[in-house]
């Protein structure tokens, strides 16, 4: 039973497309008051689906949807107490701006005093007072988003749903608007739900994201836990960038499993690597490109160290990436220019150091 | 539990949206099925079932005066055709080619046959052979059919050609081919679906038309629709509907290959 | 697109002959008419070339007036029934699964192209006192009596009279529908079927039923072919003369059985020249209102 917290729950939802696709496979998941929640995957794995199945656009072919506890089953979308941001922002091109934002108050019979100040307030809050009479083909694309949230918004939804609402938009004004929107949904306090292929704008403005593949949802945490604890193979390289090597787990010490790198048990020997459940047969080794350290002599109080050739430096400008191969295992390091000339040193074809801590070391078991 | 609910934009899954489509294609072919189907009818009186015969088809194929109005038929049909579709290519493809000066009052007078009333292209073609003094007959229908076929062959040509990518010909001129050479090398491929298309559509135009040609037709220059016509005007017979019937089969089977020989050469090149 | 001067000589070549052909063959006779249309009868239905505005003045004599406004009015009627047949229709296919679309496309193209007169004249054993339709509403009748003879009440029936479907205005009206609802369906399919299918979810999530989201949204975003394929219907019915010709009686003679009489049996050619002027102006004036009102909707958007 989902307790007062929860807005939307989804339980064993399937979408099917005709016989052979299955855009969405057996997805159950809490979507709490007020969150601002994401949805994240590549482009195909059913994220928009699931939207739109909250939206009444789609229906699940199995399972159900409880949207503040009714069941959603049958319900037209506009019988529905959420709204959407659409892709394509889908403003009406033969209304103005005003007209727009008040389309939702009209057909619901709102008296005309009250649509006007609600609009009113809806287009403060986008900062678009100044373009109320204006037509949708005289704004910018960033504007016509705005009106497009505004028209969403002025109908108090319990959930707002944004499908991969700043994909349209330069990467400056996407940078921005992800600041504004979650100053938004902080200010109006309604549960936020995004849809989108993009790993920064999920972790930078999401409450907790779900990583979805192939319509199945493979981890669903806050965005630290999702950087840091990445629970398989996938979502540890679909967030962020991630050296990984396969290993076998050879054996358990003091609450730690004993993994063999094949690419590097002749350099570092066995890892002791923390992990929580049980291991065993072949497991995945991952370590960040950032929690790399270089240094031209051997650092000899760090416990996994080896020596390796830099086979490429490339420069973007807050930092170097720096491609290294040692033997079979190759390596990418991400150094932060801290200051100008920071890593003068390393070139192309020098030897040099890597070391990292056993703590950031990552045991992927799937 | 599987359920499989409609989405709400699936109108067309609706029941009274399919009631709707389902009267209008009753609306469309409850006339022209009932005349192919009473054209196996054994019964003079053409109402009622009677059972199957191909007894009109027998009739009308011994019927000479319809035998002379179907020879007539192909043989403007086929004149026509070949004229207008190479005057029609080359307009086709000087207006796809070139800019030249009143372009926009040009086009819309090699359009004018496409859009002007038949009617009023019937009569003026009428009195223009009134005034130059040509006897009504079935050179005077040739002429007015290339007339009004020429711009459909233009249209035709001049969509085929938007899809072609001129770098291709300039590549050919690099290489060092002639004007001539790159035509007929690379540009005449490209076209050919096109021609094809165009031809049909010229073909079935004329084989088709009935007003101009009820106009510019004179004594012993009947055409097949025309003999229809004069059957017509007296009574609805089987024989009627069977020559209706080998009328409609022949169009038919030449637009569907021009639409085969089109969609297949949109295909692939495109790409 | 290049320039003519680039390459005078292929230019002529290609341009030329259609040009001449079109012009000896169809923008003379086209002048030939417009002369006429100011000249006079003679006596013996021979053409005296003059200038005067008779044959014009004549057209809209209050006797010619009324065919003219005959016309205008079936034309009208008939482009209302068939965007009330064909919008629904549009719809359906624009909104079908992708699979079904081209066929139910072919579907509605498919009659536009077996022979216009046959299509007419199909009609005729449809709607003549004894066709199709007659036979089956006789039909229902006798059943209807037959049920009614059970409760004993078969005289409430009373006696078949077929109704009188052919050589009427309905008869027109019928048959032009029939003929010209693919070109009202296929614009209006093609503006539909273009429209960003987010417009009318937006609708729908915004709270709108259907129905309002047809008023709203639907129907306005597509009302360049909407109004495209209305009047492309209004002209094409107006024009008409075969249909008329065919299935119409004495009160549905139109504009364009008026003009061919005046080429037949009336022989007065330079008043039928000048119907036929006007009925081409009157075509002029609504492609020229159609085309601007595409170039408008092009502009801004």
């Amino acid at each position: 039973m989902p307790d007062s917290n929860t807005i939307i729950t989804i339980r064993n939802v399937v979408k099917r497309f005709g016989s052979s696709v299955t855009a969405v496979n057996d997805v159950s998941l809490d979507i709490r008051r007020g969150e601002f929640f994401a949805l994240l995957g590549p482009s195909g794995c059913g994220k928009t689906t699931l939207l739109r199945m909250l939206a009444g656009f789609e229906s699940p072919s199995e399972g159900e949807i409880l949207i503040d506890g009714e069941d959603m089953d049958g319900v037209e979308p506009n019988k529905r107490s959420v709204n959407m941001v659409f892709q394509s922002y889908a403003v009406f091109p033969h209304m103005t701006v005003h007209q727009n934002v008040a389309y939702g108050l009209k057909v619901a019979g709102t008296p005309k005093g009250e649509i006007n100040q609600r609009v009113g307030e809806a287009l403060a809050l986008v900062q678009l007072e100044s373009m109320a009479d204006r037509k949708p083909d005289q704004l910018s694309g960033g504007q016509r988003q705005r009106v497009a949230l505004a028209r969403a918004l002025v109908k108090k939804p319990k959930v707002l749903l944004l499908d991969e609402p700043l994909s349209a938009l330069d990467a400056k004004l996407r940078e921005q608007m992800q600041l504004e929107l979650v100053r938004l949904q902080k200010s109006v306090g309604i549960t936020f739900v995004i849809v989108t292929h993009d790993q920064n704008e999920a972790l930078s403005m999401a409450d907790r994201i779900a990583v979805m593949e192939h319509g199945n949802v493979l981890q669903l945490a806050p965005p630290a836990e999702l950087y840091e604890y990445p629970n398989c193979r996938f979502v540890a390289d679909f967030i962020g960038k991630m050296n990984l090597f396969d290993g076998q787990v050879v054996g358990a010490r003091d609450g730690r499993v004993v993994v063999r790198v094949n690419a590097l048990s002749d350099r570092v020997g066995d890892l002791e690597l923390p992990y929580d459940g049980e291991a065993r047969g072949g497991v995945g080794v991952a370590i960040r490109p950032e929690k790399l350290r270089l240094s031209s002599s051997e650092p000899v109080d760090e416990p996994v160290r080896l020596r390796t050739r830099i086979m490429e430096v490339v420069y973007y400008g807050d930092e170097n990436h720096v491609f290294l191969e040692a033997g079979e295992a190759k390596f990418t390091a991400n150094l932060q220019n801290v200051s100008r000339g920071a890593h003068a040193g390393v070139v192309r074809g020098e030897d040099v150091w890597i070391s990292w801590r056993q703590e950031d070391t990552l045991l992927l078991t799937s | 539990m599987a359920k499989d609910r409609a989405n709400p934009l699936d109108y067309s899954r609706k029941t009274w949206m399919r009631l709707c489509m389902g009267f209008t294609f009753v609306f469309l072919y409850f006339p022209i099925v009932s005349l192919i189907a009473f054209s196996f009818n054994d019964s003079k009186r053409n109402i009622t079932w009677q059972g199957f015969t191909l007894r009109y088809y027998e009739q009308a194929f011994n019927n000479s005066q319809l035998h002379e109005a179907f020879l007539n038929s192909l043989i403007i049909a086929g004149i026509s055709t070949t004229v207008s579709t190479i005057l029609g290519a080359m307009l086709g493809l000087a207006l796809y080619r070139f800019r030249f000066p009143a372009q926009g009052p040009y086009e819309g007078l090699v359009h004018l046959p496409i859009v002007i009333p038949e009617i009023c292209m019937a009569v003026a073609m009428v009195a223009f052979f009134a005034t130059v003094n040509m006897p009504l007959g079935l050179t005077t229908i040739t002429v007015s059919h290339i007339a009004f076929s020429i711009p459909f062959v233009a249209v035709v040509i001049r969509a085929r050609m938007a899809g072609f990518d001129r770098s291709l010909e300039e590549a050919s001129r690099d290489l060092g081919a002639s004007q001539w050479q790159t035509f007929w090398n690379v540009t005449y491929p490209y076209m050919k679906p096109g021609l094809v298309a165009g031809a049909l559509l010229a073909f079935t135009l004329s084989l088709d038309d009935f007003v101009i040609t009820f106009f510019t037709s004179g004594p012993g220059s009947t055409t097949f629709p025309i003999k229809i016509y004069s059957m017509v005007r007296f009574s609805v017979t089987p024989e009627v509907n069977a020559a209706s019937t080998v009328l409609i089969v022949i169009t038919l089977a030449l637009t569907v290959a021009a639409l085969i020989i089109q969609s297949r050469s949109q295909g692939p090149t495109h790409a | 697109m290049e320039s003519w001067r680039n390459n005078r000589l292929v230019f002529a070549v290609l341009a030329l002959p259609p040009t001449a052909w079109l012009v000896i063959f169809f923008t003379v006779p086209l002048i030939i008419m417009w002369v006429y249309s100011f000249a006079e009868r003679g006596p013996q239905g021979q053409i005296e070339l003059a200038i005067n505005f008779a044959n014009y003045a004549r057209a809209i004599e209050w006797i010619h007036l009324g065919i003219i406004w005959k016309s205008i009015w079936i034309a009208a009627v008939t482009t209302l029934i068939t965007f009330l047949i064909g919008f629904p229709l549009a719809m359906g296919i624009a909104f079908a699964p992708a699979r079904w679309k081209n066929v139910l496309l072919l579907l509605v193209i498919l009659p536009f192209w077996t022979n216009l007169l046959i299509r007419t004249y199909a009609w005729i054993a449809v709607l003549r006192t004894r066709g199709f339709l007659n036979f089956g509403l006789e039909w229902a009748h006798e059943k209807l009596t037959i049920l009614f003879g059970f409760f004993g009440t078969a005289q409430v029936m009373g006696e078949f009279q077929p109704l009188e479907l052919l050589y009427n205005q309905k008869a027109v009206v019928i048959g032009l529908v029939y003929v010209y609802l693919p070109f009202l369906v296929l614009p209006i399919y093609a503006t539909i079927e273009k429209l960003d299918k987010s417009y009318l979810e937006a609708s729908l999530d915004l709270g709108a039923g259907h129905w309002r989201t047809l008023f709203s949204v639907t129907m306005p975003l597509a009302l360049p072919g909407i109004i495209s394929g209305c009047l492309l219907a209004f002209i094409l019915s107006m024009g008409t003369f075969l249909t008329p010709a065919l299935l119409g009686g004495t009160d549905s003679e139109m504009i364009g059985n008026l003009i061919a009489r005046q080429f037949s049996s009336s022989r007065d050619w330079p008043f039928g020249s000048a119907l036929s002027f006007l009925l081409l102006y009157l075509t002029f004036i609504i492609l020229w209102v159609r085309a601007s009102l595409a170039g408008r909707k092009a502009g801004p958007l």
